[in-house]
């Protein structure tokens, strides 16, 4: 049992072969897009490998300590990161393999004329806690 | 009558409502709610017959639970019947259970929470907060488990080893929420050994008590690991120890080895060591020589190297890491260890800091990184 963290990306990521902008689709491409990604989190609820999944702003701003009785500094929000990333998906399941299988599934989401995007996500294991027997 | 003590009955109650005719999806959700109620009304007054009580209140709840469905009158005819519990004795009954929620048509983490439920008697909320997956993914996880195994007729005789496999699975893997799932696996274990007479598990419960008996010194009050070595000993829990290392003798004594039975062997040498000095290495070695014969598991080869080190010198310690597959998660852990061991503190640092970005938990990431910072402060 382990836990990963499938990172979708608004920049950053290698580019997908169905490389189109999404505001040049039609917009029942986008709702079917948006659909894929609903059943693909219904169908690991049912198979009980679903924990968590979010969608992030892509508006983000940089924020830091700036000594004792001071407010944070921020900076931002800068539209030209290099890596934006537009929200995750957190698994629970028996292996590597099934998480790279999961992740392949949602890869193929329907893009420009309804055909996958072959996005690329990013696949991160979470630290998990120590085993009782080490030795 | 406290929690653990009701939850010991389940097996025995939820075998019985399959016995009279109870599938098993059913029945194990009826047993579940005959555990709450109990939970809750009990503390006003026990019943004299505790398990009695809860077959009686699950049947009932079995029966309103499937009154409403289509098959009300097939089962209205089974409630008129009311057969007794079938000629088994309780105990068949509670291994038969175990066997059954380790099926091996089940994917481990299925099996791991389909006995913890079914077998434990520990509720989904339970379940999903050790494991740290929302109650409603655990809830599916355990339903999907409970129709997978609906069909395997309740007799069938298992494979005692898939069933230990789910419980070493349950006792190592860590521990979160209000469930101690090491304590809940060796509850589960202890029972499964009065239930059957076999050598390994023997030797599991065994590995279970020896480690379980360290349980209070692995961890720092901040979380960070205590190595073996830097464990207090004066700590460890005496008399699990002494329950382990008497199993342990008794199941090696009938001379029919097995993995559990091998680690518990080296887990009683470490608990024999007053002092981590006092060690005996090279019998730890011949142990894992043993264990490595039956598994020809990469990671035994790994430990083996850690022992040989100890054994016979951290060069021959590397010797031995050579014959180790490098992409083991622990391999350049061990390897810095060694290479401290015989001098090469710079190496040793370079690789405790890599190992950090190799780990796999936490804890060890922060203890590899504290290793390297402290052979760095020392140039």
């Amino acid at each position: 049992m382990a836990k990963y963290l499938l990172l979708k990306h608004y920049r950053g990521a290698p580019a997908p072969a169905n490389d189109v902008p999404m505001d040049q689709w039609t917009p029942d491409e986008i709702s079917a897009h948006m659909q894929y990604m609903r059943d693909w989190s219904a169908k690991l609820e049912k198979t009980g490998e679903y924990v968590d999944g979010q969608a992030l702003a892509p508006q983000g701003t940089w924020v830091r300590y700036d000594g004792e009785g001071r407010p944070p500094v921020t900076d931002g929000p800068f539209a030209e990161t290099k890596d934006l990333i537009a929200g995750w998906m957190i698994i629970d399941v028996d292996s590597y393999e099934r998480a790279v299988e999961l992740a392949g599934d949602l890869s193929a989401a329907p893009g420009k004329d309804g055909k996958p995007i072959h996005e690329w996500l990013e696949l991160r294991p979470f630290l998990e806690l120590p085993p009782t027997v080490t030795e | 009558m406290n929690a653990p003590l009701l939850r010991a009955l389940l097996p025995g109650v939820l075998a019985i409502l399959v016995r009279r005719g109870a599938d098993f999806v059913a029945a194990e959700d009826a047993v579940q709610d005959a555990l709450i109620e109990a939970l809750r009304v009990w503390p006003a007054g026990a019943p004299q017959d505790p398990k009695g009580w809860l077959v009686t209140v699950a049947w009932r709840r079995f029966l309103d639970a499937t009154r409403a469905d289509a098959a009300r009158r097939r089962r209205e005819d089974l409630a008129e019947e009311e057969p007794a519990p079938g000629p088994a004795s309780a105990m068949d009954d509670t291994l038969q259970l175990y066997f059954l929620c380790a099926h091996p048509s089940l994917t481990p983490s299925s099996a791991v929470a389909l006995t913890l439920r079914a077998v434990g008697g520990l509720t989904t909320r339970q379940i999903a907060e050790a494991y740290l997956v929302p109650e409603t993914t655990m809830a599916q996880r355990i339903s999907r488990a409970k129709r997978t195994v609906s069909g395997v007729r309740f007799d069938q005789p298992g494979d005692v080893t898939t069933v230990l496999r789910v419980l070493y699975l349950v006792f190592n893997e860590g521990y979160s929420g209000d469930v101690d799932l090491a304590a809940e696996a060796l509850r589960l274990t202890r029972q499964l050994a009065t239930a059957i007479d076999h050598p390994e598990v023997a030797g599991l419960l065994a590995l279970m008590l020896l480690h379980h008996s360290r349980r209070g010194t692995r961890m720092a009050p901040d979380g960070s690991l205590i190595p073996l070595a830097a464990q207090d000993r004066k700590q460890w829990d005496t008399a699990l120890i002494a329950e382990g290392v008497a199993i342990l003798q008794a199941a090696l004594a009938r001379d029919k080895l097995g993995e559990f039975q091998a680690q518990a062997a080296i887990a009683a040498l470490h608990a024999d060591a007053t002092t981590a000095e006092e060690t005996d290495w090279v019998q730890i070695v011949e142990w894992y020589d043993e264990l490595l014969a039956i598994t020809n598991s990469p990671v035994v080869r790994l430990n083996r190297a850690v022992a040989v080190g100890e054994a016979d010198g951290a060069r021959a310690g590397l010797a031995a890491l050579t014959e180790v597959d490098a992409s083991l998660p622990r391999h350049t852990a061990v390897a810095a260890y060694l290479y401290e061991r015989d001098g090469d503190l710079v190496t040793a640092a370079r690789l405790y800091a890599t190992a950090a970005g190799q780990a796999t938990n936490l804890a060890e990431r922060d203890h590899l990184m504290k290793q390297a910072a402290r052979l760095n402060a020392l140039r």
